[in-house]
Order: structure tokens, then sequence, then C-alpha cells
């Protein structure tokens, strides 16, 4: 049986010119970037090479500002508790939104239980969008930081980032967006979006795991996340992870090359599947807005069955695809971001998402629209709540 | 995650389907907690002669459901009243530990039918409480990155 990957938007193959790239950073460049001699002065300039690209790929000016993480998780940890520690002298209030990744939403609830700041978590409309007035009618003088996320990451839908910029930085309020999902798949530029802060991963586009990045505004007050050595200008020590930092290099570069025709084949094939599922299949409903999405993203909610089995009914016939159904959300309750939008539990638990990336092909999007109806059909036989 | 017993069952399930004129029905779980499970039986002799089962539900839910009704076909109503949430997982080689108490319900279902059956009024449904009193263990923790 041949597999069908589909869930780009959890990770994707390393694309091999970046294992190429990195190859040789194991044991030939194995130096310590830190250290004085010959060694360590090629691994240094391999990172400055690889901070010259990703800042390239999401137009930073300044080489500088890019400081390299373990993830989009740990930039997302280190944008907010590194600002909010820098500025709580000056305020401690934070908005957000309630569709946030959990690395965000999380780290805010810790801010809040645990170091007093109060957070306002946004509301969204039906399509996942974030209105830019309410941001800018719940900044106050205690507000702090702003972080918004650019694309979410179950429902594609891409907020109006620019505009809330904007609003923040007229406000004088520093601003944070999660980009982990849109960098590497729709144009990003940090100028161009008004942010202060921006968190990116590479294993979301064809970069190895491990590694991301947190964009950084020159001027932008934010305190030092690990405590030890001088890398990282001082602000995150630790010997650097030169063979991935080498492939998030690669990965960014290739991005950037690419970016704009796969972007319009993922879109072509995206709606391909979109129009496909809601032709084949009633009872469904598109979650996200249609068009200001992400190029891959899919998500359906399908009425009267439940997304864990969907998952399995195709997981057997070898497609690998997501739910935010509560069985694949670790909670009781279904996807935050689903219900957020306005979904009830019911439709929220039969949720499926298709991410589609670099290595789909039209047969793929062909197969899954022959599978899912009948799929969909045979569960829905089996539901106490559809009657045909 | 599933033992191959409960794949077997949410590929094959037995059973499916409504009775028409059952003797009994039991219905547990709702929509909002994500599984529904109703049984169908058909009793002669005071024997279960026939059951069959409708889930909304995941795989869990599916497996429990199916095997529930393959183990008490043929059984004692009195029988098939002893029969519990943990005999019908410990039939399915296990369940993971997340799974036990959101989706393991298939028993609860069955002697509600038995209770139809038999006119004992069912207690108020008191599932989604049921449901809520328990935490999730680590098993179910896919995130959507």
């Amino acid at each position: 049986m041949k597999k069908i990957y589909m869930d780009y938007g959890a990770t994707t193959p390393v694309d091999k010119e970046v294992v190429k790239e990195m190859e040789p950073y194991f044991n030939q460049v194995y130096g310590n970037p830190s250290s004085f001699h010959s060694f360590g002065r090629e691994a240094k300039n391999a990172i400055t090479e690889a901070r010259d690209k990703v800042a390239q790929l999401i137009g930073a000016d300044i080489v500088k500002e890019m400081i390299f993480t373990s993830g989009g998780t740990e930039a997302d940890n280190y944008a907010i508790k590194g600002v909010a520690s820098a500025l709580e002298e000056q305020g401690k209030h934070i908005i957000t939104s309630s569709i946030e990744h959990h690395a965000v939403l999380h780290t805010c609830e810790y801010l809040e239980k645990e170091r007093g700041f109060e957070v306002t978590y946004l509301p969204v409309d039906e399509d996942g969008f974030v209105n830019p007035q309410d941001v800018k009618d719940a900044i106050c003088e205690d507000t702090i930081l702003i972080t918004i996320m650019l694309a979410n990451n179950e429902m594609g839908t891409i907020q109006p980032i620019a505009e809330i910029g904007e609003i923040a930085k007229t406000a004088g309020v520093t601003f944070h967006t999660d980009a982990v999902q849109a960098v590497g798949t729709i144009p990003v530029d940090v100028n161009q979006l008004n942010v202060d802060l921006l968190s990116l991963s590479a294993h979301k586009f064809n970069g190895p795991k491990g590694v991301g990045a947190l964009y950084v505004r020159k001027g932008t007050k934010i305190k030092k996340f690990l405590h030890g050595g001088a890398q990282e200008r001082n602000r995150r020590a630790t010997t650097e992870n030169v063979p991935a930092i080498v492939g998030l290099g690669k990965a960014a570069e290739l991005a950037r090359k690419n970016l704009n025709r796969k972007r319009e084949e993922l879109i072509i094939l995206r709606d391909k599947l979109i129009n496909g599922i809601e032709e084949k299949i009633d009872h469904v409903k598109l979650n996200g807005h249609r068009t200001e999405r992400l190029p891959g993203n899919v998500n359906f909610s399908i009425r009267y069955i439940e997304g864990e089995s969907i998952l399995m009914k195709l997981d057997l016939e070898g497609i690998a695809a997501s739910s935010g159904s509560a069985c694949t959300s670790g909670s009781l309750d279904p996807s935050h971001v689903l219900l957020a939008m306005g979904l009830s539990h019911e439709i929220a638990h039969g949720s499926l998402r298709l991410t589609l990336g670099k290595y789909n092909t039209e047969e793929e999007v062909d197969k899954v629209l022959e599978l899912l109806p009948k799929i969909v059909a045979d569960l829905r036989a089996m539901s106490p709540i559809y009657n045909q | 995650m599933y033992s191959d017993k409960v794949m077997d069952h949410f590929e094959n399930p037995r059973n499916v389907g409504e009775i028409e004129n059952p003797d009994g029905v039991g219905t547990v779980g709702n929509a909002k907690c994500g599984d529904i499970m109703k049984m169908y039986i058909k009793v002669d002799d005071e024997k279960i002669n026939d059951i069959k089962f409708k889930t909304f539900g995941c795989g869990a839910a599916i497996a429990t459901s199916s095997i529930t009704t393959e183990i008490v076909k043929g059984k004692t109503i009195e029988e098939a009243q002893q029969l519990s949430n943990q005999a019908v997982a410990e039939a399915l080689n296990g369940l993971p530990p997340a799974k036990m108490h959101c989706s393991n319900l298939a028993a609860d279902a069955l002697h509600k039918a038995i209770n139809d059956y038999l006119g004992i009024d069912n207690e108020e449904d008191n599932d989604e409480d049921a449901h809520h009193g328990h935490d999730l263990g680590e098993e179910c923790t896919l995130d959507m990155n």
C-alpha cells in the first residue's frame, strides 16, 4: 500500500538538500563555535551564514536580530517570558487571542498564575479572525505585550498581523507573532508586518526538528533566556546545535527560492481537496476562512461522526491526517480553536485536518477524495445520531 | 496505542445496526463528550437472542460496543447483568488508560437496555458528570502542532 502523508502541519520531511548540507557538521566541521581555533571559526562561520539565510527569508535587515532556539515552542516561551520579565516594572498586562498554540497560551497562563500578570484572551469570529479593533480596545496603560499568531495551525486562517502591528506600534506596545505555521509557506516580512518579535521553526518547512529561531527587533527590551556562556549575544547560553542550525539555514534558503511557485501549487491542490470534499460528502463544514488561509491547510467538521475514528480509518488506508477531537487533543474537550470559533462540542469532535506540503501530488488528493466519502459513510452508518 | 483485538473490532465491528421492535434499548454518553452508545436487545426465554449497537465515538468506543454485543449474545439476562466495563476492556486485551473512562461505557449501555426490558427505571442521565469526573491519562495526547 502506498502511503499518503497529509499532516505537514504537524511536521515535514527534511529536504535531501538540507540533509546533505548538514552532514559535514557532525564529524568534519565539528568545532565548538566559541573556540578560538580554526575548527571553531569554521563552525562559527556556518552559523553566521545560516543566520543570514533565515534573516533573508523573513526580511530582517539586521542579521543580529535572529536568536536560534530549540524550536517554535522555545521561541514563543522566550519571547513572552523574556519581554514580560524585562517590562514588568512598566505594567503587567498582556493581550493574546483565544486560538493561539499552547506554546503561547500556556506560557500566558503561567505568567497569569505564577507571576501576577493579567492576560486578555481576545475572541475570534466564525472564520477565526481576530478583530484588530478588539486589540486596540484591549490596550491599557499596563499593556506591555501583544502576542497574536500569524496563521493558525489547526484551521489555517491568516490574521491581519500588519494591521494589528500598526496598532501596537502606535500604542508603543511590544508585538510578538507566532509565525511557526506561516514561515516557509507564505511570504513573511517582519517590517511589513510591523512585528517586534517573531517565532519560527525549521521542521515546519522541510528543515530538521529541534531548531527554530526568535526574531527580536533591535531595541526590543527582552531578558536573557538561558544563563551560562555568551552564545547568541549573551541571550541564550548553550553550545550551538551547529548541524541543526545549518539545516535551518538551508531550509530557509530553499523555502525563499521556491516560495511563490510552491504556494501557488499548494493552493490548487488545497482547493481541489476542499471543493471535492464539499461535493462528495454532505453535512460538512469548512473551518477557517476559505481563501485567507494557509496554502496547504484543509480543515473540515464532518457531522455525526468523531475525529479519531476518521483518523483510524484513514490510517488503515495509509493516509496520515489529524483531528481536533477530544481524543486527539489530550483533554475531554475538543479543540480550543474550533470552540473559540463558535462550533459546538459535537461538531468540533468531528473535525479532520489535512495539511498538504512539498511532496504531495494531485494523485494523492484524488485518492483521498476517493476514500474519504466511503469512510465517512461507513462511520455514519454506525452512528446513532445520523439519520439518512 | 490500540491492541490488535481493538483494531479487529474497530475494522470489523460485530452486530452493528438497530433492532426493529426491540425488547430493550439503552443509551449512554452524549455528543458533547464525543461518545454516544446505543444498544438494542431482543430477549427470548430470558436469553439475549439478538443484540445490535450504534456508536458515535472514537475507536475504543466502537470496539467496546462491538465486543460487548459479541460477549452477551446468547447469554442469559442474569449473566449479561454481570458484565462490567472492566471485563469488556480486558476482553479487548486492554485499552489505553485515557480510554478506560471516557470511551468504555458499552456495558453501561447494555445494562440500561436490560433495565429497559425489565421495566426498571434507568437513573437520570449522569453520564456527562461521570465523564468529567475522571482525569485523562497521557495516552491521548496527540496535539495538533
